[in-house]
This record gives C-alpha cells, sequence and structure tokens, in this order.
C-alpha cells in the first residue's frame, strides 16, 4: 500500500523515528489537497443534512469517491470537484430516504460561485499552526491529554508511559487512539474561526 | 456516481474505522511493532478505500502534530522529573484551580510555607500522580488536590483521591480534607469528600485520623485495613467493611463501578458523578430498588439499558438528564 516516498521533506524527516510518517505520493496530495477542505466540507454538510449522526459518515464517503477518482486521475481544481461529490452524495442520500433538503440544494447552486475562493481558515492555519495545535490538545479530556502530551511531546514509548503514570498498557493505548481520533476531528473537521461544532 | 447502496454500508463504519485508523497508527507508532504487525495493517488497508483514507486522515494528524515536539526542547530543556511535565496546557485548570484554592487559603500558608501544586480532575476524569519518593496518588473524577512544595502534605479540596504512601518516618505523609487530618504510617488509604461527608477508608498499613485544628483532640483514631472512618455533620465513626467492599469502592481505578446489594438511587449517584448526564429517579418507591451491578464508570447508555430492559422501568432523555420512572 504505501508506495515510495516523494523525496520531499516528509521523507527527509523520517531519519528521527516517531516523528512523521512516510506518505505516498498520492497520499501526500490527499492531505494536502483534500483534508484542509473538511472544515468548510463539514459545516456545508451540517447546513444541508439535518441528521448530525451521519455526518462522519457523509464526510467518509465523500473523501472515499475523491481518492478513488484520484487513484486513476488527480481531479483539478480540487475543491469544486469534493463538493460536487458531496452535492451528488446528498441528492443520492435525501432521494433513497425520500428527504428532500430543499434549502440545501439550492445552497448547492449557490455554492457553485464560492466554492473557488481560497477559505481564510486556510490561512488562519498557515500563520498559527503551533497555537492552533496547542488549543486542539487543550480540548482533550485531561486523562486523555496527559497521555498524548507525554507520548508526542515528551516522546515517551507506551510502556513508559505506562510506568510514569502507573496505569496499564492497554489504557494508554486505548487513550492514545483516542486522542489521535480527537484530534483528527478538531484539525480537520473544525472551522478555525467558526468554532466548535453544535 | 457509485451505487448508493455501497455508501450505505461504509456510513455505517465511518467512526468505527476512523477509531481502528487511530489505533493502527498509534500503535506502530508507540509500541514494539514486528513486521507481522506491519503486514496485518497491510492487509487491512487493502480491505477497502474507507480503510486508506482513514489512515490517510490520521497519518496526516499525526504528522501535523510534529510540529508540537519542538515544545519540549524550547520549554523544558534539562527537565526529566514527569511530574511537571506539559504545565503549559494544565494552565487554565490550574488557574480556575487557584482561584478555588484561594478561598482556603488563610489557615495553609503559614503551615507550609510553599504554596505548592494543585492537580484537578473534571467531571470523568482521573489521573495518577508519581511523586518523586515513589509514592502514588490516584484522582477520582472531579477532584481537586493541593500538594505542598516538598510533597509531604495534600489538601483533598473536593472529590475523592486514592493514596499509596512510601512511608517515611520522619517526615509522615499529611492528607487534610474536611478539617481532619490523616497521618500516614505506611499505607494505601482512600479518602473521599462529597461536601457534607468525609470517608476515609484504609487498604493497608497502618494511619491515624485527627482533627485538624486541635491537635491533642479526643477524636482521633488509629485505622487498621478494612477500617472506614465516616465524618459527617459534626459526628465521627468508624466502621469496619469487608475486603470485597472495600475492593469494590476502588473499582474507579478501573474505570468501573462495582455494586453489591446497592439501591438504584445509589447506583445512579454514583454514576452521576463520573458524568455530564445525570439520572434522576423519579420515584421514591424505584428507587430503594436494590441491585447488583457492575457499570463502566461512562456506562451511561448500560445503564439505561440495564434499567429499561432488565429493571423494566422507562427512561426518558431531557436533555443532560435522564429520568427513570415506572
Amino acid at each position: 500500500m504505501v508506495e515510495a516516498p516523494e523525496p520531499d521533506r516528509e521523507s527527509a524527516d523520517l531519519v528521527h523515528e516517531k516523528l512523521v510518517v512516510a506518505t505516498s505520493d498520492l497520499e501526500t496530495w490527499f492531505i494536502r489537497e483534500v483534508l484542509p477542505l473538511e472544515a468548510d466540507l463539514m459545516q456545508f454538510l451540517r447546513r444541508s443534512w439535518q441528521n448530525g449522526s451521519d455526518l462522519d459518515d457523509l464526510c467518509q464517503e465523500i473523501y472515499i469517491r475523491t481518492y478513488e477518482v484520484a487513484r486513476e486521475k488527480r481531479p483539478r481544481p480540487v475543491r469544486p470537484f469534493v463538493f460536487t461529490v458531496a452535492r451528488n452524495l446528498i441528492v443520492d442520500r435525501a432521494r433513497r430516504e425520500h428527504v428532500v433538503p430543499i434549502e440545501a440544494v439550492a445552497d448547492l447552486d449557490q455554492l457553485g460561485v464560492a466554492v473557488d475562493a481560497p477559505s481564510p481558515e486556510r490561512n488562519a492555519i498557515a500563520r498559527d499552526e503551533l497555537r492552533l495545535l496547542r488549543a486542539a490538545i487543550d480540548r482533550l479530556p485531561p486523562r486523555c491529554r496527559e497521555i498524548v502530551v507525554l507520548g508526542r511531546i515528551e516522546g515517551l514509548t507506551g510502556r513508559e508511559i505506562a510506568v510514569r503514570l502507573g496505569i496499564p498498557e492497554t489504557t494508554v493505548s486505548y487513550q492514545l487512539s483516542v486522542g489521535l481520533y480527537a484530534l483528527a476531528d478538531m484539525l480537520f473537521g473544525e472551522n478555525v474561526t467558526g468554532g466548535k461544532r453544535p | 456516481m457509485t451505487n448508493p447502496i455501497s455508501c450505505e454500508q461504509d456510513a455505517e463504519a465511518a467512526q468505527n474505522v476512523r477509531m481502528r485508523a487511530a489505533t493502527w497508527l498509534q500503535r506502530s507508532q508507540f509500541w514494539n511493532w514486528s513486521e507481522a504487525d506491519q503486514i496485518e495493517l497491510d492487509r487491512w488497508l487493502a480491505e477497502s478505500s474507507s480503510h486508506q483514507v482513514a489512515y490517510i486522515r490520521i497519518k496526516a494528524v499525526w504528522n501535523r502534530t510534529e510540529r508540537l515536539t519542538a515544545l519540549r526542547q524550547s520549554a523544558n530543556p534539562s527537565r526529566k522529573n514527569g511530574s511537571r511535565f506539559g504545565r503549559t496546557f494544565f494552565a487554565r485548570a490550574i488557574a480556575a484551580a487557584a482561584i478555588a484554592a484561594l478561598i482556603g487559603f488563610t489557615g495553609i500558608r503559614y503551615l507550609t510555607g510553599t504554596v505548592g501544586t494543585t492537580w484537578t480532575t473534571s467531571v470523568g476524569g482521573r489521573r495518577t500522580l508519581a511523586l518523586p519518593d515513589g509514592s502514588k496518588i490516584e484522582l477520582n473524577t472531579s477532584t481537586v488536590l493541593r500538594i505542598n512544595g516538598d510533597q509531604r502534605i495534600a489538601w483533598l479540596d473536593r472529590g475523592e483521591a486514592y493514596f499509596q504512601i512510601k512511608h517515611d518516618r520522619a517526615h509522615p505523609f499529611v492528607v487534610i480534607a474536611s478539617g481532619r487530618r490523616v497521618v500516614d504510617i505506611g499505607t494505601k488509604f482512600l479518602v473521599r469528600d462529597d461536601g457534607n461527608r468525609l470517608e476515609v477508608s484504609l487498604v493497608e498499613g497502618r494511619a491515624r485520623i485527627e482533627s485538624e485544628k486541635v491537635r491533642a483532640n479526643t477524636q482521633a483514631a488509629i485505622l487498621t485495613p478494612g477500617d472506614v472512618a465516616i465524618s459527617a455533620g459534626g459526628s465521627f465513626s468508624v466502621t469496619k467493611k469487608s475486603a470485597t467492599n472495600l475492593a469494590n469502592e476502588l473499582s474507579w481505578r478501573r474505570d468501573l463501578l462495582v455494586f453489591d446489594n446497592a439501591t438504584l438511587v445509589d447506583v445512579a449517584t454514583e454514576l452521576n458523578r463520573y458524568n455530564q448526564e445525570k439520572f434522576i429517579i423519579a420515584d421514591p418507591n424505584i428507587a430503594r430498588r436494590k441491585i447488583d451491578a457492575s457499570i463502566p464508570t461512562h456506562g451511561v447508555q448500560a445503564f439505561k439499558r440495564v434499567v429499561r430492559d432488565f429493571l423494566g422501568l422507562r427512561v426518558e432523555d431531557r436533555g443532560q438528564e435522564i429520568i427513570v420512572s415506572r
């Protein structure tokens, strides 16, 4: 699955163990072009699809479709493509579930104009990445945060964390998973300027 | 576009898939990672695009947080002692706790000279403090604990903590809570302060409990294993608990609540300590029903099911409140 890494910054950093993970060319493209759209995408999904519990699933499905297309040929420009996928998916769903999200469809048509605009959030991210990361870590539940800080910032191994805190390794392992999961949602899924999800 | 049926299958799994991806990634980074593990991961990834996408996303967040490691070098170049790591991140919690601590200041300053460190947990939180001498303190949900500079006096301002203290004859460890002082004589003990009721349970070793203000007070007692001292509304008593009961009281250390022959209202009250959603037993007749139960501290959903399916009661969600009735 892992293709030869690009000879860029990411692969160069690989000598530092546990700092970064290698990404293939396709993966690097996906991370650079698609994931930064997640905050806007989620906001759009929230507006157009009332069933809040489905949002992660919709987002995941949009990613899958985009990824599968990109495997053959990278769509360009990316942003309108991703939002078109989102639109089609919602229309599919609405038809299947006999729900007609009229506002959503109307919204989508207007969106055609806006999708090309670079989002201000992306600039904010670029400007103050470290502050953003710290704020995200800050919002983890206390126990989880403590473990993630020891692992990611202090560079301890799982076993070392368990010994240091006097807790089972399974707990450390679970909390690290939970922490990463939550960080992904916070760092990709939320609008920096718009605050948290409802 | 693709067949919508397939998206329904994937939709079911999105959160699970993302959690699996997070687990794979942290396993590969924090634990022993063998060739066999890598093969297993590759196989998982090959199963579907959904797995691949979720894994890319989690890799991306992992790589993004790489920048945080910069904080380690710049903030604390030489500190090895873990008890103060990552203080920046706890600054807000500490500031909040410091305000709470100010209220109790007057009597404390002259005793200790230094104010020391405040540790807090939120509702549902739990943490373990490792002191330099090898002693360990585990904080349960919604707890505020202060420790003085030389780490031999702790104030339990709120909540519950389990102490495993390395005995030092010259410097006995003292816990102060609700006007009582617990002095260890080589001990493992649990202190729980519910605001109007203080309970000290001795698990191992010996400890002395006395009034904080008058040292030669008659209300002093030596606790031995199984003893539980209860101080409430000016009264003070010591009773004995079985090893099983004591073990049940400590089960929160394993994120579990264990009840033997407890009333429904007691179980609900206990579970409410750990969760934002609060169970309210609306009917006094059912409140006294006795049950045996083992519930995860965060098992709100599990308890709902038990109440509904096994006890046959009505469960009604009202935002943060869960009303139980007949």
